[in-house]
């Protein structure tokens, strides 16, 4: 349904005076979803998550150039086109409830996607309730306003603004953090729901484990480039392939929490080589020369010279 | 020591109370984690224990002094999202030096970039910008922190990166830590199995004082 490749976002900023520089935040991208699968982006904070879903919405500011190419149900996604179909056939479940109007009562804001989604004022007032109803939101709940919401309710809510509409790609932007387990789990399970009636889901987060427990495929990004597509289960069966992922995997509480010294590269001055060169374990001279192209290696891909079939 | 004893707050007279009852003392050079879900007023603990709230009975000692109320509060506290926790005019060199100036071991450690300082906050990412905020309470007046969810947007590489700094930091200088996380395997990670207080399941927490070494 969705094809992502080669994607790079540069930015242009000026330095100093009329000197410009140029940031490559997000460089040879590759991620594909399918229809009614949950694909799970993994990645720190600076790793170009957010900005590829800003991308397929088009909603990035004037100064990114965008190369490489992004596919929506066999048709290239162009700015004009992602204009037309976001909040329709694509739509964002947002980070918190700082994305909804602050002045308007919840069930209203709800109501109102419907109703830009081309239903009559009363169906989608009805299907606003329905909505609700179903995530077991209390029937006082239309009224609130945005304040007013618990963190677990107000997860609800914003799940239910894609709901509504009829979107066939629904990208949630980090959904959980700092929520109570119980309420992680629930909300990932209501993500999980939808790909039940085929929509296809990405799932933004920097959390793996609450990412492995709906993902059918987990994307790895690093400084703006994939480097691993697995399958959900390669993580517990330790069948990992980039270096980068299974120091991620390492890292966990329940594992060994152990870290990688150091950062990731600035987008200012990327190494020629492979991103993750400065500190990876398996590094070699080659490593430092190129960058990897992504290749197909025991049923995922990966963008690391070392991996073995 | 740091002593609360029986405290209660609530944000109004009208309003419901918040905390009821707490009383939890932790000593230096340990680590004492806190569980509990949404609303158990956690966070409320947290800004009463490092000063930012005064309870509405009870009190809380630090060595049998009460908190200071002028100057750099040893006892301090990491928040969660580190974009509310700076000012957002200042260079991250300021902002780091807002109390006493940090260890360069440490901004080392953190893995803290000499060109991030000339930087304004909106200009680092979460990760970047968090490490900054704990950097800047890792100095010798600081007694004891308070870690509200600190690493509860980040991943889990940057996540052990900080808290085997912050270890490392609390153990040189003897500080007390009192970790709020949803996160029990991390709690597990950073703390003694007889300090992990779950909030909700004793009226009062049961911890057990690390035993001299």
């Amino acid at each position: 349904m969705l094809t992502i490749s080669d994607l790079s976002i540069t930015f242009t900023q000026y330095d100093q005076g009329l000197r410009r520089k140029q940031l490559a935040v997000i460089t040879d991208l590759d991620l594909s979803v399918q229809a009614g699968e949950l694909v799970a982006v993994v990645g720190a904070s600076g790793s170009g998550k957010s900005l590829l879903a800003h991308a397929l919405l088009g909603i990035l500011p004037a100064n990114a150039q965008l190369t490489g190419t992004m596919e929506f149900q066999g048709t290239p996604l162009t700015p004009e086109r992602s204009q037309a179909l976001r909040g329709s056939a694509i739509a964002l479940v947002p980070q918190s409830v700082g994305y909804l109007d602050p002045l308007m009562t919840v069930g209203r804001q709800v109501q109102r996607v419907a109703q830009l989604n081309g239903l009559p004022a009363g169906p989608a007032k009805t299907l606003m309730k329905r909505t609700f109803n179903r995530y077991d939101l209390p029937a006082q709940t239309p009224r609130r306003y945005p304040f007013q919401l618990s963190g677990g309710m107000a997860r609800r809510v914003l799940v239910s603004t894609a709901v509504v509409t009829q979107a066939d790609l629904v990208i949630a932007d980090e959904p959980t953090p700092g929520l109570h387990p119980d309420v992680v789990t629930e909300t990932l399970n209501h993500l999980r729901e939808l790909t039940g009636a085929g929509r296809g889901v990405i799932l933004i987060t920097h959390d793996i484990d609450a990412a492995l427990q709906v993902a059918d495929r987990v994307a790895v990004f690093y400084a703006g480039t994939t480097v691993e597509v697995a399958d959900a289960q390669d993580f517990s069966t330790g069948d990992l392939r980039h270096p980068y992922t299974q120091a991620l995997w390492r890292s966990l509480p329940q594992n060994e929490f152990v870290a990688v010294p150091g950062n990731q590269p600035s987008p200012e001055s990327l190494p020629p080589g492979c991103l993750f060169s400065d500190r990876c374990p398996q590094v070699t001279t080659e490593c430092q020369q190129a960058r990897p192209e992504l290749r197909f290696v025991r049923q995922g891909w990966v963008r690391c010279i070392h991996a073995e079939s | 020591m740091l002593k609360a004893e029986e405290l209660w707050f609530r944000y109004g007279a009208h309003l419901p109370w918040v905390v009821r009852e707490q009383t939890l003392a932790i000593a230096p050079d340990d680590v004492m984690g806190l569980m509990a879900p949404s609303g158990y007023g956690k966070t409320t603990l947290g800004k009463l224990l490092a000063g930012y709230l005064t309870p509405t009975q009870g009190h809380i000692t630090l060595d049998t002094q009460p908190l200071p109320q002028r100057g750099y509060c040893p006892v301090q506290i990491v928040f969660q999202n580190p974009e509310l926790a700076v000012n957002p005019r200042w260079r991250i060199d300021r902002i780091l030096r807002e109390g006493h100036p940090p260890q360069l071991q440490y901004l080392d450690a953190l893995g803290i970039h000499s060109s991030w300082m000339s930087r304004y906050p909106h200009e680092l990412s979460g990760g970047e910008l968090q490490r900054v905020a704990i950097a800047r309470v890792l100095n010798r007046h600081t007694r004891y922190l308070i870690a509200d969810e600190m690493t509860a947007m980040l991943d889990a590489n940057t996540q052990a990166l900080i808290w085997q700094v912050v270890a490392a930091f609390a153990h040189q200088y003897g500080v007390g830590v009192i970790a709020i996380s949803h996160n029990q395997p991390l709690l597990n990670q950073i703390c003694r199995p007889q300090a992990i207080i779950n909030l909700s399941q004793n009226a009062a927490p049961q911890y057990t004082p690390k035993s001299p070494a």
